[in-house]
C-alpha cells in the first residue's frame, strides 16, 4: 500500500452534505515505510472510517522527505497523529494498535 | 619542550588519542586541558539553577563565534524566545548568531496532556529534527537541554532508555560534539541515569549554600582518556558568561613591573624606596582606629593626582562618610570623583556571597578599568564565607588583578585578640608589601606607629615611624630613638623638650664658663696693668733716686770742693808731710 503524502477525503462521495460541523483534521507523521508506519495508517483509517466516516480529513507526512515539517507540530515520536481540529489539539503517538486509546485521544467515545 | 607543550594543547600529538573541542569558557579549557571531547557527548549535570543551561549555551556561542563551529541548541525546557532573553544578560546575541546561520535554536516541547500513547513508537521524529537542524547549518556542536524532559512526557521508560542509547550513538556517528544536560537525582548524578549512556566526559555543577551564602562549583567527574583537573573549582556567572577560576592550576606568570607608584605619603615612599610596585598587592593592616582608611585614601589621592583611575570598594562606610572623613584630614576625594578618576562602590559584605563579590569586583574592574583597587576592609569578607573560601577568593582576586597590572590596596582590620602579624583570612603570604599600623601605648596615651613589615623586591626601611593624622593628611615623624627606647607622642615630645632644656643648660654653662674665663683674663690684665704701673713707678723712683744720688754726689763733690777749697787754705800751709804731723 502506498502511504506517501496524500490526502484521503472520506466525504468525497457524499456531495449533498453541508460542510459537516465538528470536522476532524488529522495529520499522520511517519518516518519512512516502517512496519509501525504501515500499521499506524491502517489502524487510523479503520478507526476513522468506522467512527467518523464522513467527517475527517487525513494528511500523511513522511518526515524523511519533509523533515522541516516536524518542528511545527512538535513531533518527537513517530508515528504520531496530530488532531488540530476540533480543539483541543491531541497527539496520538504509536502505531494506533490500542483502539480504545485512539478513541479517547480523538474524543470519539461519545460518537458511538 | 615547547613543542611538547604545544602538542598537549592543540591535541595533534601522536600520544593524544582524544581530540578536544575548546569551550572558550574562561578557565574551563584549562581544567579540561583543551575542552570537551570532540565528536563525543559530554554530560553536564547538576541541581536546578546551577548554570547547566548557561554553560551549554556558552559552549555553543563561543564555538560559533570564536572557533567557527556552528551549533544546534535543542531546548526541552525553554522556548527560544525565553532562552534568547535569558542569555542576553550574558552578552550573547542569539538572534544575530541565528541570522548568521551559526546557531540553530529549536524548542522541543512535549505536552503530556495532549499526548496519548496508542502503541509502539520510537523517537525517530527527534532524530529527524536533529539531523535536519545539523544539516541546515553544518553544525559541529549540539546541545540537548534537558533531554530528561522526555521522561516526563512519555511513559514508556524502557523504550526511552533504548532510544537515548541510540541517540548518543547516533550523535557520535554524526561526529558532532554534543553536550547533554541533566538534572541531578537523588544519590545519582542525573535522575534518569544519563551518566550510564554518556561515558566520555561528565561535569558536575553544584550550587551550595554554606552559612547562608551560595557558591557555585564545578567538578569533572570523569573524562575518559585524558588527564584533567580533579578538584572542585568555584565558578561564577556574570555578564560575560561563565568564569571558572581554577585556583590550584593558576600559573604564576604575570608580568611584573619595575614602575613605582606613590603611596601618597612622601615619607612612606622614601621608606619604600620610592613607593610600591605597580601591579603589586599592598596590605594595610592594623587594629581599630590606627588610620588604615586614611592611609588608603592617600593611595587613592596619589593615584588620582597622576591621572590614573582608582576603584574604592567600601564594605564598612558609605561613600559620603568616607568623603567627609577624608576631607577632614585634607584629602579631597570628592574632587577626583567628579573628574571620574575615583569611583566608590559601597556594599555590605553580606549582600552577596564571596562569588558574588568576586563577580561584582570583576565587573567593576572591567567597566571602570582602574589602575588601583582599594578594598576597605577585606576582613569583613570572612564574615561572608569561611576563612578558607575567603582566602581562595582573595587569591583569585589578586591573581586577576595581577594579570591586569592593577595595584591592589587591601585593608585588613586586626582583631584585638589575635596576633598582630596575621590577617583574618590568612593571605599574608600572597601580599607583596605589608604596611603595618599599630598603637603604641605608653605614658597614658595611644599613639600611631607605622612600619613596613614586608616589601618584596625593596630594601625597605626597618624603622617604626610615628605617624600623625593632621589636617593636612598623614605625616610621618621620625620616632624618637634614644637611651630610653622608642618614644612616641607626648613622651617623645617630653623627651625632646628635656633634651632641648639640657642643651640650653649646656650652652648656658658654656657661656658662663666663657664669661668666667673672660673675667679672669680681664682680672689678670688689670693685675698686669697695675704691676706694670708699679714697675713704672719703681723705675721712676729709681730714676729719681739715681738723680738725687748724682745730685748728692755732685753736691758732695761740690761740698768737698768747697771743703777742699776752704781747707786749701789750711792745706796750703802744711801742703805735704808736714801738714798731717800737725794734727
Amino acid at each position: 500500500m502506498n502511504i506517501e503524502a496524500q490526502t484521503h477525503r472520506s466525504d468525497e462521495a457524499v456531495s449533498n452534505d453541508q460542510p459537516p460541523k465538528g470536522r476532524v483534521e488529522l495529520r499522520l507523521y511517519i518516518a519512512g515505510q516502517t512496519p509501525k508506519s504501515v500499521a499506524a495508517l491502517k489502524n487510523l483509517r479503520k478507526i476513522c472510517d468506522e467512527y467518523m466516516p464522513e467527517k475527517y480529513e487525513l494528511k500523511v507526512i513522511d518526515l524523511l522527505k519533509q523533515p522541516q515539517l516536524a518542528r511545527g507540530d512538535q513531533i518527537v515520536a513517530v508515528p504520531t497523529v496530530v488532531k488540530n481540529l476540533p480543539v483541543p489539539i491531541r497527539k496520538l503517538i504509536g502505531d494506533l494498535s490500542n483502539t480504545e486509546r485512539v478513541l479517547v485521544g480523538l474524543d470519539l467515545h461519545n460518537a458511538e | 619542550m615547547a613543542k611538547a607543550k604545544s602538542k598537549k594543547f592543540t591535541n595533534n600529538g601522536d600520544r593524544e588519542t582524544i581530540r578536544k573541542a575548546p569551550t572558550g569558557i574562561q578557565g574551563l579549557d584549562e581544567i579540561t586541558e583543551g575542552g570537551f571531547p570532540q565528536g563525543r557527548p559530554t554530560l553536564i549535570c547538576g541541581s536546578a539553577g546551577c548554570g547547566k543551561t548557561l554553560m551549554a549555551m556558552e559552549f555553543l556561542v563561543r564555538g560559533a563565534s570564536e572557533f567557527n563551529e556552528p551549533g544546534v541548541f535543542f531546548a526541552f525546557e525553554e522556548s527560544p524566545e525565553e532562552l534568547t532573553e535569558n542569555v542576553r544578560s550574558l552578552g550573547f546575541d542569539l538572534k544575530e548568531l541565528e541570522h548568521q546561520r551559526k546557531l540553530y535554536l529549536e524548542y522541543v516541547h512535549i505536552e503530556p496532556s495532549e499526548m496519548e500513547e496508542t502503541g509502539e513508537y520510537d523517537l525517530e521524529g527527534l532524530f529527524i529534527r536533529l539531523g535536519y537542524a545539523i544539516d541546515s547549518i553544518g553544525a559541529k556542536r549540539v546541545v540537548l537541554d534537558t533531554i530528561e524532559m522526555l521522561f516526563g512526557g512519555l511513559s514508556n521508560q524502557a523504550l526511552l532508555r533504548a532510544e537515548l542509547r541510540r541517540l548518543f550513538r547516533w550523535l557520535k556517528d554524526r561526529g558532532v560534539t554534543a553536550v547533554i544536560t541533566g538534572e541531578r537525582g537523588d544519590g545519582t548524578l542525573t535522575r534518569q541515569g544519563l551518566e550510564e549512556y554518556v561515558s566520555d566526559c561528565v561535569i558536575l555543577l553544584d550550587h551550595r549554600v554554606v552559612d547562608q551564602v551560595s557558591t557555585r562549583r564545578l567538578r569533572i567527574v570523569k573524562y575518559r582518556g585524558t588527564t584533567h583537573g580533579t578538584n572542585e573549582y568555584p565558578f561564577l556567572i556574570d555578564e560575560n558568561g561563565i568564569d571558572v577560576l581554577p585556583v590550584t592550576s593558576l600559573r604564576l606568570d604575570h608580568e611584573s613591573s619595575n614602575e613605582r607608584i606613590s603611596t601618597g605619603v612622601a615619607e612612606l615612599d622614601s621608606m619604600l624606596e620610592g613607593g610600591v610596585y605597580r601591579g603589586s598587592t599592598v596590605l594595610i593592616s592594623g587594629t581599630a582606629g590606627t588610620g588604615k582608611s586614611s592611609l588608603s585614601a592617600h593611595f587613592a589621592n596619589a593615584s588620582a593626582q597622576t591621572g590614573e583611575r582608582c576603584l574604592y570598594l567600601a564594605f564598612e562606610e558609605s561613600p559620603s562618610q568616607i568623603r567627609r572623613n577624608m576631607l577632614s584630614i585634607g584629602v579631597d576625594l570628592g574632587k577626583w570623583e567628579k573628574k571620574g578618576l575615583l569611583k566608590f562602590v559601597a556594599a555590605r559584605p553580606v549582600l552577596t556571597g564571596l562569588e558574588g563579590h568576586l563577580a561584582s569586583i570583576h565587573k567593576q574592574v572591567r567597566e571602570f578599568d582602574p589602575s588601583l583597587l582599594i578594598i576597605d576592609p577585606i576582613s569583613d569578607l570572612s564574615a561572608v564565607g569561611t576563612e578558607r573560601d575567603a582566602k581562595a577568593m582573595m587569591v583569585r582576586l589578586i591573581d586577576f588583578l595581577k594579570t591586569k597590572q592593577i595595584t591592589a590596596v587591601l585593608v585588613n582590620l586586626n582583631g584585638g585578640g589575635g596576633s598582630y602579624e596575621e590577617t583574618d583570612i590568612g593571605i599574608s603570604s600572597i601580599i607583596d608589601t605589608w604596611i603595618y599600623l599599630r598603637d603604641i601605648e605608653s605614658g597614658g596615651e595611644r599613639n600611631r606607629g607605622l612600619y613596613v613589615l614586608k616589601a618584596r623586591g625593596t630594601a625597605h626601611s626597618n624603622q617604626i615611624r610615628e605617624f600623625l593624622i593632621t589636617r593636612n593628611g598623614i605625616e610621618l615623624r621620625p620616632a624618637y630613638i634614644g637611651p630610653e627606647g622608642v618614644l612616641t607622642g607626648s613622651a617623645r615630645l617630653t623627651q625632646e623638650s628635656k633634651d632641648r632644656a639640657a642643651s640650653v643648660a649646656r650652652e648656658q654653662e658654656a657661656q658662663r664658663q666663657k664669661r668666667e674665663l673672660e673675667r679672669r683674663r680681664k682680672a689678670l690684665e688689670i693685675q698686669m696693668e697695675s704691676l706694670r704701673s708699679e714697675l713704672e713707678l719703681a723705675a721712676h723712683e729709681e730714676r729719681i733716686i739715681h738723680g738725687e744720688e748724682t745730685a748728692r754726689q755732685g753736691e758732695l763733690v761740690a761740698d768737698q770742693d768747697a771743703m777742699a777749697r776752704s781747707r786749701k787754705v789750711i792745706n796750703t800751709g802744711t801742703n805735704g808731710k808736714g801738714k798731717g804731723k800737725q794734727r
